[in-house]
């Protein structure tokens, strides 16, 4: 029996935002102490997660399994795989900078906003190590109330509006997802995922199973045109609220496609990827548009990042069309490739991003794109980062941002030129409304008193996103580091989806 | 007709002990000053704890006493037991409310005895008449109960209502049980099942008992379209009658369905199945629909309740152990949720103040943040989000669901339920988003506030660690 990693990481968090709301508002300096101290244990955790990975091998480990509720064969099994560990790393370390982040810009309890993405930590940390389908579930589900509390108590004019649409936007696609996971339960007589992989589905039974998971995953992601709850959700949000939600909460869906759907009904996965795909392109293209003509800075980025996760599904379900254009599986291993890169690089820019405008919103208190104009005239090194963080957002070479979509770009292309083609488009676009927002709010003349009063970075605005550039740069410069780990599992993967269950 | 051996009053002896000490009680609580009345509270409370010590000494397995009329297996046990702690519970929390409102006399605890003693008759009821007698109990004590605030009233109104519309419920029920009576020639639920046999499903004459049958109990639950008492009842009753009326009644409830349609009937499945769909849908549906338009909470959560009966409803109509489970599963666990629901609004309110508007929990979260999570824990769990316990019930009654191949309705009843998570979170939503308005003062006693919390707490670490609550439940119903 080895040490329980990934049980510490779960529940350290979850206990940890317990104590902190016990220590009270009337403390709030130990509540934010001890919130950091909780985080950052937890990212050290992650640490010998990452270092006893062995990158070689597609199977779970550190796996760790108990009976839960022994009459519905449903244990307390958790296991990380080459898909999850990114993203349970993504977890700890973005987790980490929201706390610092929300240092002192949070006045209004703090003790439970902290307590609240320390809960959401290990909750999603649940999410993406559990290998029993009802345990993913309940993660899965537990974690929308932390998040609903967010929104609704810390966000901004029209929170309670955002934050009702996001939980029941979401609510319903899970709750359909429930249903299939009760249905693959009573025809396996387990909850393991291990179990779902193997069992043989008729082609109806896929479908319906492949719509249910699309309900609940295609709304994380998430696609057009269930997209909608989005931008609200980000808008309203607070910084730290759009950075989980953005880093994190929308890679769910991506690792759902990846952990569900693909492996559990490969058959309608390949009978309905015209849809995903389709869908995927219409995010890069028309969100791109969208984006383009946005007001407000977080809006913005929110759209951008619908966009950027279309990348992510092109990549999960491009691999069916490679087989039909070139009767090999060899370039789907790429796409799935791109897909986790796109997922993990968009997780820290996009964090990084929405840090930028709670950098300025902090100051400024306005998220319009027509308030700002020359700020990189008082805030110099503020302007560097924005501009870094932008160009990567625009998958600017040498950034993360790159390398998520150059893969998903080829493997497209092994598929079909149009594909390639609309993908591509996203250069243009992306770079077209990355760029304008930096132009018109960094460049230029000092737009007006307000700006002229600003304030360059503190140290701890400085920490938090220079860490953030480091990361994408490392990303953009070395992603071996990345693609190594998750190789072995995505080859498996790729076979699991490739093999008919009929 | 045999004499009755003395072991069969040793099978009655819970009933026959609640029934001697009830008594008792109404006799000691005529000599008491009103000074003195909390004697006849502890009187009460020790009389279910000897109930409770009684009930758990029955011998196991299925035991039938008074010539097959009373019987006494798992399930029955299993429901007394909850239903003592439920009206021991119900109790404590309503005391206070009782003394601040003059309303703490005698005859709210002798009558909530007596429901108690109808609810026990219920549960082990083995023939069509000891059924109907339990049940009659238990409804004339509620009634008086409603109408127990008598210089009020909404509440005589309410309970006018209840009262007519539960006669004709009762002659509905007593007509179905007549008929069946007239096909078969039994009130003996055992020789009731074996009497019938699958093709007896389509006798006209069965069919026309049953639907009586299904009318009554439909009307006792609260099922749409037998559910218009509902509101208007838990709304007009004080508040401390409303805990019970939302609590205790339903387990008896199950046991009647369960008593009736699963032993009695269990052979003639398809028969009643596509009634019950009806009503479920039908429950979950308006139950849901309707709750969102509430801005009274007491009004709100008895609509949640129709819906709540809907699901219940999902279980038994799946007609297999496995559903019956579920569906005892949903009550128990849909108990605890009420009780608490409705404690809450005990706890909030004071002398001479109600708070029973969706309002009146403005920012209490900044207020009393302890019981803001409370509520919070309590209406996540009711909506059935995980890891609350409230999940974990529907997702053993949508298993039941498609276990039988309804896979529509499961994902007709997960539909309904995201509707229902909308009115739980507005109340998530008043708590924690909006300034409080005026002074939010929980002036209750540690009791009340103790039990309430621990009744909280219950929902999370019942969801989290569900097993041995299940386990409990599969030896009661095999």
């Amino acid at each position: 029996m080895h040490f329980p990693l990934l049980s510490l990481l779960t529940w350290l968090p979850i206990l940890g935002g317990i104590v902190a709301m016990l220590i009270g508002d009337t403390r709030p300096s130990l509540a934010r102490w001890f919130s950091l101290v909780v985080a950052a244990l937890a990212l050290g955790a992650s640490v010998p997660l990452y270092l006893g990975f062995d990158g070689s091998s597609a199977a779970l480990q550190f796996v760790e399994r108990a009976p839960w509720i022994p009459s519905l064969h449903s244990d307390y099994y958790l296991g990380v795989d080459g898909i999850a560990l990114p993203l349970i790393l993504l977890t700890t370390f973005s987790t980490v900078l929201v706390v610092i982040a929300g240092w002192t810009v949070i006045e209004r309890r703090p003790s439970q906003y902290f307590a609240a993405f320390l809960i959401m930590e290990g909750l999603m940390i649940g999410v993406f190590s559990a290998a029993d389908a009802l345990l993913f579930y309940v993660f899965w589900e537990a974690m929308l109330i932390p998040m609903f509390l967010i929104i609704g108590v810390w966000g901004g004019a029209r929170r309670i509006y955002a934050t009702i649409k996001f939980f029941l936007y979401t609510f319903l696609g899970s709750v359909l997802m429930l249903v299939a996971l009760v249905y693959l339960y009573l025809r396996t007589g387990d909850y393991s995922l291990a179990a779902f992989y193997r069992a043989p589905l008729t082609m109806t039974e896929q479908v319906l199973i492949f719509l249910a998971f699309f309900a609940a995953f295609a709304v994380k992601v998430p696609m057009v045109p269930v997209h909608t709850w989005l931008p609200d959700a980000h808008v309203e949000a607070p910084t730290g609220g759009s950075v989980i939600l953005a880093a994190i909460m929308l890679k769910m869906g991506g690792y759902g496609f990846l952990r569900f759907s693909l492996p559990i009904t490969p058959d309608a996965s390949r009978a309905l990827d015209g849809l995903v795909i389709g869908l995927s392109l219409i995010a890069v293209v028309y969100i791109g548009l969208v984006a383009l003509v946005q007001q407000d800075m977080k809006k913005l980025i929110a759209y951008s990042s619908i966009a950027h996760m279309g990348f992510v599904t092109l990549g999960c379900f491009v691999g069916y069309e490679i087989v039909v254009a070139t009767g090999g599986i060899a370039g789907a291993t790429l796409g799935l490739s791109g897909a986790m890169v796109q997922m993990i690089s968009h997780g820290l820019v996009s964090g990084a991003l929405f840090l930028c405008v709670g950098v300025l919103y902090d100051r400024l208190h306005t998220r319009e794109i027509g308030a700002y104009g020359g700020v990189v005239n008082t805030m110099p090194i503020f302007g560097a980062f924005m501009v870094l963080f932008a160009m990567a957002n625009a998958g600017l070479p040498g950034t993360s941002g790159f390398v998520g979509e150059f893969l998903v770009i080829l493997a497209s292309f092994k598929a079909s030129f149009w594909y390639a083609f609309l993908a591509a488009l996203t250069l243009i676009l992306g770079a077209a409304y990355t760029l304008w927002l930096v132009k018109r709010v960094v460049f230029g003349a000092v737009a007006n008193d307000g700006v002229a009063s600003l304030k360059d970075l503190n140290g701890r605005e400085f920490l938090v996103l220079g860490v953030l550039a480091i990361a994408v740069l490392a990303l953009g410069l070395y992603p071996k580091t990345l693609t190594d780990v998750m190789e072995p599992t995505l080859r498996h993967l790729v076979q699991q989806m490739m093999t008919s269950k009929l | 007709m045999n004499p009755i051996p003395a072991y069969d009053f040793a099978l009655a002896a819970p009933e026959l002990w609640l029934l001697g000490a009830t008594c008792l009680i109404l006799l000691v609580d005529l000599l008491l000053s009103d000074r003195q009345r909390h004697f006849t509270y502890l009187l009460s409370l020790v009389t279910l704890v000897l109930t409770a010590v009684l009930v758990a000494g029955l011998p196991d397995g299925r035991r039938l006493a008074f010539n097959g009329m009373f019987v006494v297996d798992g399930v029955a046990r299993l429901l007394k037991l909850v239903a003592t702690g439920t009206v021991a519970v119900v109790f404590v929390y309503s005391r206070d409310y009782l003394v601040q409102r003059g309303l703490f006399r005698g005859e709210y605890f002798v009558l909530m005895l007596f429901a108690t003693l109808g609810i026990f008759v219920m549960t082990s009821a083995g023939s069509l008449l000891t059924l109907y007698m339990g049940i009659e109990l238990l409804a004339l004590s509620q009634y008086a109960l409603v109408a127990f605030d008598r210089d009020s009233p909404v509440a005589a109104e309410s309970a006018m209502k209840y009262f007519v519309l539960g006669a004709i419920a009762s002659g509905t029920l007593l007509y179905g049980i007549s008929i069946i009576y007239g096909v078969t020639g039994t009130f003996d639920l055992g020789a009731l099942a074996t009497r019938l046999d699958a093709g007896a499903a389509s006798q006209i004459g069965l069919l026309f008992g049953l639907a009586f049958l299904l009318a009554g109990i439909a009307f006792k639950f609260g099922a749409v379209p037998f559910h218009m008492w509902i509101p208007d009842v838990y709304h007009g009753a004080p508040t401390s009658v409303t805990l019970f009326l939302g609590a205790a009644p339903k387990l008896a409830y199950f046991a009647l369905a369960l008593r009736v349609l699963a032993e009695g009937l269990g052979s003639v499945v398809s028969a009643w199945q596509g009634m019950l769909v009806v009503l479920a849908v039908l429950s979950m549906a308006v139950g849901n629909v309707v709750a969102v338009a509430q801005t009274n909470l007491k009004r709100m959560l008895a609509y949640s309740t129709i819906s709540n009966v809907g699901f219940i409803l999902l279980g038994i109509l799946a007609g297999t152990p496995g559903g019956y489970r579920a569906a005892l599963f949903y009550t128990i666990t849909y108990v605890l949720m009420a009780l608490g629901s409705f404690a809450m609004i005990v706890l909030l309110s004071r002398k001479g103040f109600e708070a029973d508007q969706i309002e009146d929990f403005r920012g209490l979260a900044q207020r009393h943040p302890w019981f803001a999570w409370m509520m919070l824990f309590l209406m996540v769990s009711t909506a059935g989000v995980p890891p609350f316990v409230g999940f974990f019930a529907k997702l053993y009654v949508i298993q039941a669901v498609l276990d039988v191949g309804l896979t529509w309705l499961a994902v007709a009843a997960v539909l309904f339920s995201v509707i229902g998570a909308f009115y739980y979170l507005r109340v998530v939503k008043v708590m924690f988003f909006d300034a409080p308005a005026g002074d939010v003062a929980v002036s209750a006693g540690p009791a009340l506030r103790i039990l309430l919390s621990l009744n909280a707490l219950a929902v999370l670490a019942l969801g989290i660690f569900n097993s041995s609550l299940v386990e409990t439940i599969a030896k009661a119903l095999p």
